[in-house]
């Protein structure tokens, strides 16, 4: 296969660690991700930028890796389900869902877990209208979303928390 | 057993066992494995909804570079091609025939999915379109188009040996079921009321697609690693068709990314093994959502029913004529048929009754099981009648449905389990938490419905529990990990009968070449029935270790207990690897327990007597906006009949997600067809329930009296929520405008149009 030949470099920085591939132009980052580096936590579902399963953070920002160009994420920073940990302690959004009860297939949860970073990096203390119009793009068939918005604002109420004695300073 | 210690850690919301991986990202689901030189698998599928196939050449195709192998329905000879669980009638690729648009037609595998995608544009295909019959009323009428013309091979599924295929139709079977004199009940009843209800056909959109993985060894066993509810019916069909022992086929479930009935019986494995088999390969077969839409779909019905009631409320007779539309294959659906329409009369006391269902082909997506399982369709009819028949009775609609509800230890119908709840209880609570005797805001209507459903029955399920030399416990059983969190609850079960952590407990996934035999993972059915087997395989271990102990201690073995992972008695303890160590004299081997549940078959009228009665009352409150005729659920309260909550915070989760799925039908769903097409199979046009969709007030509550079969009398769940639902909210419409539908979804457009002719009703 001659494929390889219109294979384009790019480096993205994923989970904190730089990664030189080579990618074809059409590849998307949501293969780039399972495939090539076996990140396995962003899943495929709707394929079309409806259901959230692949979210994804592109600088931050919430994609659908399964609609966007590998080759549009050169040298931009990815954060995957896989990076939300410090080693084995949970993310306080990663906490919050387990206590929640906010899992149940899990197979939308990483991508949940990743809207949900978004959301609470670009507004720490949602109400719950805002988290209801973040999640219009991440569909969940097992839960019912009670305790989805439940984790959502618990992991607010949590990062709020301990973020305030910074603020008393 | 006389000694009755407090229950540990059944009754506990202990949080989920595969919660960390599941929010890590480390949980294993069909497509995130991968083989050594494994191919990539992709369908080429009809575009009609009804042609005869005459040519189909995969030469082109398969001269593609990267292309192992392109298969078409004609060159399975080497195997049998025919699969299903009620009728044989599906072919793993379409033979001769095309019958319903999307139906697999060919088959490319290739070393990637993009070459194997670009192949099938190279597959020539010639299609005789003929005649289909897309709606129910097409699909009966005299002379119809015939969906299939051959006489069906009977499948595996036992209780469908009384399978009645109406030759020289459509109708693949027809279930009659009566008891008492319903016409003379009817005459002689002082109110007779009949109305005709429709449910649309919808999806599951399980997140996680259809897949499949399958790879062929050197001494020619068969494994397939697949996204199924009951691997122990997979093997089955895959046995048939190649010829090969049981034994030697291996079906290994990793996490299911849902399921909600879509993947009971086999669906894409056939095809996948075949292309294993054509390449030599190990081959992957990933399913995108919108070929969910081509592969099962909920049977849509039309249902037509009579009441006939006394002045004073009672119910003297129902009559029930059911058609489902079961699509192009039969699937599960006879299955769905002849159970939803048994319990057609709900949790009632009804003495005459008549019921009569039709399992009708049509040239559409195959109908096979959904959560609810055929109850939904039947519930929605009689549910809504039933609020016509309150009203033109002048009665309160809790009070006629309380009058008439059947009493634990009532017999439902001869032979079978007699009724084992309180629906009154379920029934009270939900109207007492929607504030039913209270006065509502003018602008918010109120409405309830009950609803009643049997689990499979007779059903098998077998499981292992072993105790190491550490005192850590593996449970073997083949319940399937779905998201309902089976593994969690058979954990809590096996840990609180050996008194151990839940942490102290693994529950290997379902593996047929290790996880001994369970019917299927549906029904409702694993806490009790695959529950109950773990529960005995451990209180066998439980028994062994009382005998080592009391031959060691000199005490008789009543007087042991197990506590904190030991045996104890008045005189002292020994912990696990302790008793282990003396049984075994060295620090090795392991205690093994076995549980076996097999009711078998009985005089009830399906054949075997249903384990438990799945028991709820749904009240919904709702408001409509009289401009665009959106209707919006503002307060919905489910509460069911579980006997225990073994734990409740899984339950509520169920629970919640059920009545936020019945939503979806009540309110958005429907798979439309046009001339054959499907016009929305993909979840761009096909709008299922946003996180903005939920009642701003929803609550699961459980009526736990432990009269369940189940362990510690627990009894099954997850269905009974979503099956009122939709009568619920109709009947709260029909409170608050006079508007009573009979189509779902209560689609903006259906509401508004009903209550512009309102008036002139």
């Amino acid at each position: 296969m001659d494929a390889s030949a219109a294979r384009e470099p790019i480096r993205l920085v994923v989970n904190g660690r730089a990664r030189d591939l080579a990618v074809e132009p059409h590849a998307l980052l949501l293969d780039v991700l399972r495939d090539d580096l076996d990140l396995k936590g962003a899943k495929r579902s709707c394929d079309s930028q409806v259901c959230g399963a692949c979210t994804v953070l592109v600088d931050g920002l919430a994609v659908s890796a399964c609609t966007y160009l590998a080759v549009e994420a050169d040298g931009r920073s990815i954060l995957t389900v896989e990076g939300l940990a410090e080693g084995e302690s949970l993310h306080p959004v990663q906490r919050a869902f387990v206590d929640a009860g906010a899992v149940q297939c899990g197979f939308c949860t990483p991508g949940m877990l990743l809207t949900t970073r978004a959301l609470l990096d670009d507004n720490p203390a949602p109400t719950r209208e805002d988290v209801l119009h973040y999640l219009r793009g991440s569909l969940c068939r097992c839960t019912g979303y009670r305790k989805i918005v439940e984790a959502i604002l618990a992991a607010a109420r949590a990062r709020g928390q301990a973020s305030a004695p910074a603020r008393v300073e | 057993m006389s000694r009755r210690a407090p229950l540990r850690v059944v009754g506990q919301p202990v949080p989920r066992v595969d919660a960390v991986e599941k929010v890590t990202g480390r949980a294993r689901y069909v497509t995130d494995l991968v083989l050594p030189g494994m191919a990539h698998a992709k369908i080429l599928r009809s575009p009609y909804a009804h042609a005869r196939v005459t040519r189909v050449d995969t030469a082109r195709a398969r001269a593609r570079p990267g292309v192992i192998a392109a298969l078409s329905g004609a060159d399975l000879t080497w195997c049998d091609p025919y699969f299903g669980p009620a009728f044989r009638d599906r072919p793993v690729l379409a033979i001769d025939v095309a019958r319903y648009e999307g139906e697999p037609v060919a088959a490319v595998a290739a070393v990637d999915e993009l070459t194997a995608a670009e192949a099938l544009d190279l597959i020539d295909v010639d299609y005789e379109p003929l005649p289909a019959v897309i709606a129910l009323e097409e699909a009966l009428a005299p002379g119809a188009p015939l969906v299939h013309t051959g006489e069906p091979l009977a499948g595996h599924f036992a209780d469908l040996s009384t399978l009645r295929p109406e030759p020289g139709t459509n109708v693949c079977h027809r279930f009659q079921w009566a008891r008492g004199d319903v016409a003379a009940a009817l005459a002689g009843a002082d109110l007779v009321l009949a109305d005709t209800f429709r449910f649309p056909p919808v999806q599951h959109y399980a997140m996680e697609p259809h897949a499949a993985l399958a790879a062929w060894d050197e001494t020619g066993a068969l494994t397939v690693w697949a996204g199924t509810q009951n691997p122990y019916s997979v093997r089955v069909e895959l046995a048939k068709m190649f010829g090969v022992p049981l034994g030697r086929i291996r079906i290994v479930v990793p996490h299911l990314g849902g399921g909600f009935g879509s993947k009971t019986y086999a669906k894409l494995e056939p095809l996948t093994a075949a292309l294993a088999r054509a390449t030599g390969r190990p081959v992957r077969l990933a399913a995108s959502a919108a070929e969910a839409f081509q592969t099962v779909r909920r049977c849509s019905a039309r249902v037509s029913v009579r009441v006939g009631l006394r002045r004073d409320g009672t119910l003297v007779g129902v009559t029930c004529d059911a058609d489902y539309d079961v699509g192009a294959y039969a699937d599960i659906g006879p299955r769905v048929v002849q159970k939803g329409t048994y319990t057609a009369t709900g949790p009632y006391r009804v003495p005459h009754v008549a019921l009569d269902a039709r399992a009708v082909y049509t040239n559409t997506t195959p109908g096979g099981a959904f959560r609810g399982f055929g109850v939904p369709q039947l519930a929605w009819a009689l549910e809504s009648l039933l609020d016509v028949a309150a009203d033109r009775l002048g009665r309160d609609p809790v009070d006629l449905r309380r009058q008439n509800l059947l009493a634990h230890g009532e017999e439902f119908a001869p032979g079978d389990t007699p009724i084992d709840g309180k629906l009154e209880e379920s029934l009270g609570r939900a109207a007492e938490a929607i504030g039913w005797t209270q006065t509502g805001a003018a602008d918010r209507g109120r409405g309830v419905a009950v609803m009643l459903k049997a689990s499979i029955a007779p059903s098998v399920s077998e499981a292992i529990v072993r105790l190491h030399a550490d005192g850590s416990v593996t449970v073997l059983a083949s319940a399937v990990e779905m998201g309902q969190g089976t593994r969690t609850v058979l954990t809590q079960i096996a840990a609180e009968v050996l008194a151990v952590p839940v942490a102290r407990v693994t529950v290997v996934p379902p593996d047929t070449a290790i996880t001994p035999y369970d019917q299927t993972t549906s029904s409702s059915r694993s806490t009790t029935m695959t529950g109950r087997a773990v529960q005995m395989a451990a209180e066998d271990v439980r028994e062994q270790l009382f005998r080592v102990a009391a031959e060691h201690l000199g005490v008789p073995a009543r007087e042991l207990a197990l506590e904190d992972g030991a045996v104890v008695a008045a005189t002292g303890r020994l912990a696990y690897p302790e008793v282990l160590a003396i049984r075994f004299g060295m620090s090795g081997g392991e205690l093994i327990g076995r549980g076996v549940v097999a009711p078998g078959r009985t005089a009830a009228p399906l054949g075997g007597s249903t384990p438990f009665w799945e028991m709820a009352a749904g009240a919904a409150e709702v408001s409509v906006d009289e401009e665009t005729g959106a209707v919006r659920v503002e307060r919905y309260v489910s509460v069911a009949d579980v006997g225990r909550a073994v734990n409740p915070l899984l339950l509520e989760g169920q629970d919640e997600g059920g009545v936020v799925q019945g939503l979806g039908h009540t309110l958005l769903e429907e798979m439309v067809y046009e001339e054959g097409h499907l016009l929305n199979g993909t979840l761009l046009a096909y709008r299922v329930p946003r996180a903005d969709d939920v009642p701003r007030d929803l609550e699961c509550r459980f009526v736990e009296n432990a009269d369940g079969s189940g362990p510690f009398g627990a009894k099954g769940a997850g269905e009974g929520s979503l099956i009122p639902v939709s009568p619920a909210v109709a009947n709260a419409l029909a409170r608050l405008t006079g508007v009573r539908l009979r189509d779902l979804p209560l689609t903006p457009e259906r509401v508004w149009r009903a209550l512009r002719t309102r008036g002139s009703r």
